[in-house]
């Protein structure tokens, strides 16, 4: 039964990875414009051998069918733009750090995130409930390209706390990532409030209370698990958002990640390094939801997968 | 049409605080923007050399950039396009959606199925970076930005019309009218349509900021609006480059945006409890 079910999704994938491939594959090779077409003074003669180097003198059709000969061998290609660099040289490079900026950020997310929501969801129409709250709006409505700007002014510039660029101490790690979980947490707090608060009505958690439980016990022990879910199942979107966000707080706090090889590329129509990183980037989004699925699978007991 | 689904709708809406908030401050917006020739007597594009960076005034309410230029004028023009994008790109992705997700579930059966199974597999693809690729092999136009942007909102447009129409198709309402004899086209027209309008309504309020914002963060990234065209993202990108010497021009740019969605978010909230009384969240 849910073995299918991991089946089928993966079968779906197949189709999927292809049209990514294709679509990306043409979009660029169509467009106007070539890797080598902004380098000024080469001579014709310099250009032929380039393109001779990176096949771009064979047709189109033949270029494509060799990329997926490469693919399947798990060879990206050679990057065009970074001299003497493969693709998948870049992406060893790159990946950890989008990796870890995702991760941490996602940790935040969670952590404010619950437990905001669990403060505002035991003290309702509290302080402790109307702080929270205020803040998710806040969190919610600001894009994460104004939220770690002003980060950067007040803890960089004005306070001089944190640093505000690179990717080498523990300090750099912090607003980066604090910016892109913020609005992640203030989407939880409000969910993690809104589950606990309608778990509580049910039969069980009375029960639990007529057994004479205190209410942090039948937080912990009863509401949790239900209450969570629907921040569970926010965890695919939110996984997809902050990979794409990433693009945005990589170019802000100048982070050698993913993203910024993937914009930089795209501008300077490096064909394979586009080809590689989206493909990349599809990849992981699937593989996210994918995961988070399976979570919600094992902590919610009446979702079954035929 | 006096319907009284709608006059309950408007009247429970005038309950939710947060969504009329929203409205009211969407609604002053408009009027200001309608109103650019009389408030905005300085051109988005006019300098003044001698006063760069001038801090916010009674004669620059908020202040001027780099270039000497307006900034009150500037959130205006900027508002304009940001909003125009969004609801344009909205329209492109309810009028698709709309499209397909109603055949959908009028055909039903195995077109109905696989025409979702399509949408799946669709929802599965990191738009997002198509559009980013798009933008920068085939020029950064206006057109095919908002065509772009609503070509990746469609598909829960689409899953939402299909539901609408499948449940409407066997209602008992539905039934009588037919066993009137009235015609398909006005089954469709009189009674299927007006029925899933309200979600329709809902969702293409929800949908606006969300394209508001991919537009803002397309142009944050150099790669929507073009100068000498601007956008809320480009200004909030040129906010960020001077912020440590003019830190008002991000602050008014990010506050219109900010205040913007948040609108648009409540408004679309609070109609969705509004025409679905059951569905009504805390």
């Amino acid at each position: 039964m849910g073995s299918t079910y991991v089946l089928k999704r993966l079968a779906i994938m197949v189709p999927i990875f292809f049209l990514v491939v294709t679509l990306v594959f043409f979009m660029i090779r169509f467009a106007p414009g070539g890797p080598f077409s902004s380098e000024k003074s080469v001579s014709p003669a310099i250009l032929k051998n380039l393109e001779a180097k990176y096949h771009m003198d064979e047709p189109l059709l033949s270029q494509y069918v060799r990329y997926w000969k490469d693919l399947f061998r798990g060879d990206l290609g050679p990057s065009f733009k970074h001299a003497n660099r493969s693709v998948n040289e870049i992406i060893e490079e790159a990946l950890p750090i989008s990796l870890e900026l995702g991760l941490l950020s996602l940790t935040w997310a969670v952590l404010i995130g619950v437990s905001a929501g669990g403060l505002a969801a035991l003290k309702p129409n509290t302080v402790y409930d109307y702080v929270p709250m205020a803040f998710s709006i806040l969190g919610i409505c600001l894009p994460t390209f104004v939220v770690g700007p002003v980060l950067v002014l007040v803890f960089g510039l004005w306070l001089q706390w944190l640093p505000v660029a690179g990717w080498e101490t523990w300090q750099d790690r912090v607003l980066p990532s604090l910016t892109l979980g913020f609005a992640y947490a203030a989407y939880i707090s409000r969910l993690t409030r809104g589950g606990l608060i309608e778990i509580r009505g049910q039969e069980f958690i009375r029960t639990a209370r007529a057994k004479g439980l205190t209410e942090k016990e039948i937080l912990i022990k009863h509401s949790l698990r239900g209450g969570l879910l629907p921040v569970v199942s926010y965890l695919g979107p939110a996984l997809a958002g902050i990979i794409t966000g990433a693009l945005v707080t990589e170019t802000i706090f100048n982070i050698p990640g993913l993203g910024r090889f993937f914009i930089e590329s795209a501008v300077n129509r490096d064909y394979t390094v586009v080809m590689g990183t989206s493909l990349l980037y599809f990849t992981l989004i699937f593989v996210c939801n994918f995961l988070v699925d399976i979570v919600y699978a094992v902590l919610d007991p009446r979702v079954k997968y035929v | 049409m006096s319907n009284s689904l709608w006059t309950d709708a408007l009247h429970r809406l005038k309950k939710n605080k947060l969504a009329l908030l929203g409205a009211s401050f969407l609604i002053l917006e408009l009027m200001i923007f309608f109103l650019i020739p009389v408030l905005a007597r300085l051109g988005y594009e006019a300098q003044d050399l001698e006063l760069t960076f001038a801090a916010p005034s009674p004669v620059h309410w908020f202040g001027t950039d780099s270039l000497g230029r307006d900034l009150f004028s500037r959130v205006i023009f900027g508002g304009r396009i940001s909003l125009t994008v969004g609801l344009l790109a909205s329209l492109v992705s309810a009028l698709v959606g709309v499209v397909y997700g109603s055949l959908s579930g009028f055909l039903g059966g195995k077109i109905d199925n696989s025409m979702m199974r399509i949408v799946d597999v669709l929802y599965a693809l990191p738009f997002i970076f198509l559009v980013i690729i798009l933008m920068v092999y085939f020029g950064r136009n206006f057109i095919l930005l908002f065509v772009a942007l609503g070509l990746t909102q469609w598909l829960t447009m689409a899953r939402i019309v299909r539901g609408q129409v499948l449940s409407l198709r066997h209602k008992e309402f539905i039934e009588a009218a037919n066993s009137l004899g009235l015609r398909q086209r006005d089954i469709v027209l009189k009674h299927l349509i007006p029925n899933t309008l309200g979600p329709v309504i809902v969702y293409l309020t929800l949908t606006v900021p969300s394209v508001i914002l991919e537009e803002a963060f397309l142009s944050y990234l150099g790669l929507g609006i073009q100068a000498p065209l601007a956008s809320w993202g480009t200004l909030i990108k040129e906010g960020v480059d001077v912020m440590d010497l003019a830190p008002w021009t991000l602050f008014f740019p990010a506050f219109f945006l900010s205040a913007t969605l948040f609108s648009l978010n409540f408004l679309g909230d609070g109609l969705r409890d509004a025409l679905d009384p059951k569905g009504a969240r805390d």
